[in-house]
């Protein structure tokens, strides 16, 4: 028995390893059973650790644990048969798959348990917002309940999610119905959902920064399980954790002393995470072996020449624009057509990153969301007419959907006020 | 000064929602538990550590005819464990119990001073 307490993300870690080998054990079928058994003994051990330490080798206690508690929830099943062929495989010496077994036929990443779940959670029958939901609550053990509050909506709407999502996957065919021919679109499908998963930790609604920073942190720990087995560790899935390492670099600058949000362009590029932004420079540098350029790529290198630039004077924002055209050409997308007007507006001057921002085709897609209107306030800010900056902040302001927003609009709206009472003066650029 | 001791019993309502639904919320348990035991041995008033104990068991009665297989018994809450705690009178050992983790989650601890004499 020791006294240290098990760092902070072991029991996320222990509760999507034990629910993905559960599962893998007892067939995805009996999902819902794995989840129980695992969630009862991490109960558990809080209460047994509590008093008695932490064992020696947690892991270990926990698996046996989990496997006691899914026979004897087996054994409980009114339905089950006397003779559940589930219980002999739990109860064999390691839980190991016999030669037999199916997953024998597939890519040697997916016999990796919490892999094989990953790409699972990513199957084509349950939606994107559903799989990230999913993955989180499956492979990092979020409650229902915190992830309604980190995707701002009601718990039973993400209870709802959450049900239908597991419908889908426990009916699938076989064991986590994944053939070595299904591997390459998966592999996108489960890209795109560690992305959106980074995404809402990094610019997400959630008004809990603990909880978004859990979001991006879980998002790099799933990245970096796909890196370490070969198949999965493509150029793609390089770029994507450059990306997020580079990303994941700026987090500790974003907030200021006092907590509030501070645009890139103000940040003090000394906080920013040294050790991650060499991890991700080698990470891009890695992921450029093959022939394709993903979005995650060009994403990257975008994030790469921010970290590489000493100020925001001195980036090169025409290299920027030219990374964005490429996305945009890729991804079209009102979020990134705004980013690129923003850039634009550095390269080239304000009114030309006005008239980026008003030519972008399909705004309406942005109607909700804050940082459209609050870049047209900066712009017009910077093009010295605070009645109009004021306008779009005040428009921003309403659309903002936590506290660090609202806090770095009402800077920006008093920002305004300060210059329409002081007749114009020179704006100082950030 | 004269220390008396208490049993605190840990108990739990056995319908409150008191499962740890989250890595998040186990975590934070496990180190209040552990910060909780550990504050109140360098204060000198763990007497006895005590047991967690499992929900199901069985209540005997005379005869052996009554046997319940748990969850324990009639009792509306299950006893999640016990230590004993030595303090100076009830009063310290009631603030003291004020201090512990299960009361975050919808339990409590029943205090019961040990009989000395």
């Amino acid at each position: 028995m020791t006294t240290s307490l098990p760092d902070e993300h072991f029991f996320r870690r222990e509760s999507g390893r034990l629910v993905s080998t559960l599962t893998r054990m007892l067939g995805v079928h009996h999902l819902a059973l794995a989840e129980d058994a695992v969630q009862e003994t991490l109960a558990a051990a809080v209460e047994v650790w509590a008093f008695r330490g932490v064992p020696e080798n947690p892991s270990a206690w926990l698996t046996t644990a989990a496997r006691n508690r899914a026979v004897s929830l087996l054994r409980r099943e009114r339905t089950a048969r006397r003779f559940a062929p589930e219980i002999g495989r739990l109860t064999d010496a390691e839980g190991t798959p016999g030669t037999e077994s199916p997953v024998a036929h597939l890519p040697p990443a997916l016999r990796d348990d919490e892999l094989r779940m990953m790409f699972s959670c990513c199957h084509p029958d349950i939606p994107e917002d559903a799989q990230v939901a999913l993955v989180l609550s499956l492979l990092s053990g979020f409650s229902a309940h915190e992830l309604a509050e980190a995707f701002l909506v009601s718990r039973a709407a993400m209870e709802k999610r959450l049900s239908r999502a597991k419908k889908a996957l426990s009916g699938t065919r076989g064991l986590f119905e994944l053939e070595a021919r299904d591997f390459e679109t998966r592999l996108a499908a489960v890209h795109r959902a560690l992305y959106l998963l980074f995404n809402e930790g990094y610019h997400g609604a959630s008004p809990d920064a603990a909880v978004r920073l859990d979001l991006c942190r879980e998002a790099m720990r799933l990245a970096a399980l796909l890196l370490e087995h070969a198949p999965a560790a493509t150029p793609a899935t390089h770029a994507l954790a450059a990306l997020m390492a580079l990303d994941a670099a700026r987090l500790p600058a974003r907030v200021d002393e006092a907590g509030d949000l501070t645009e890139l362009s103000r940040q003090d590029r000394s906080r920013w995470d040294a050790r991650l932004i060499a991890r991700g420079l080698e990470l891009l540098e890695s992921s450029a072996r093959g022939e394709v350029v993903s979005e995650y790529h060009l994403e990257a290198a975008i994030a790469a020449t921010h970290a590489l630039a000493p100020s925001a004077e001195k980036t090169s924002w025409g290299e920027i624009v030219e990374l964005y055209d490429a996305l945009l050409r890729l991804r079209p997308s009102p979020v990134v057509a705004l980013n690129r007007a923003v850039a634009v507006a550095e390269q080239l001057g304000p009114e030309r990153g006005l008239q980026a921002l008003r030519s972008i085709p399909g705004t309406e897609r942005l109607a909700a969301y804050p940082f459209y209107p609050a870049a047209l306030g900066e712009l017009e800010l910077r093009c010295e007419r605070p009645a109009d900056a004021r306008r779009h902040f005040r428009a921003a302001h309403r659309l903002a959907r936590n506290p660090a927003e609202r806090t770095f609009l009402e800077r920006r709206i008093a920002e305004c006020e300060r210059q329409l009472s002081s007749g114009p003066h020179p704006t100082v650029r950030g | 000064m004269a220390m008396s001791e208490f049993l605190y019993l840990y108990r739990l309502p056995a319908d409150s929602p008191n499962m740890p639904d989250s890595a998040r919320n186990m975590q934070e348990r496990l180190q209040k538990w552990t910060a909780w035991f550990k504050d109140l041995e360098t204060r000198g008033y763990l007497r006895v550590l005590g047991h967690p104990l499992e929900t199901a068991g069985a209540v005997v009665t005379e005869g052996g005819r009554t046997v319940h297989d748990g969850p324990y018994a009639e009792s509306k809450d299950i006893v999640l464990g016990y230590s004993v705690v030595q303090a100076k009178d009830l009063a310290e050992a009631r603030t003291i119990a004020g201090g512990c983790p299960v009361l975050g989650y919808g339990g409590m601890v029943e205090v019961r001073p040990i009989r000395q004499m």
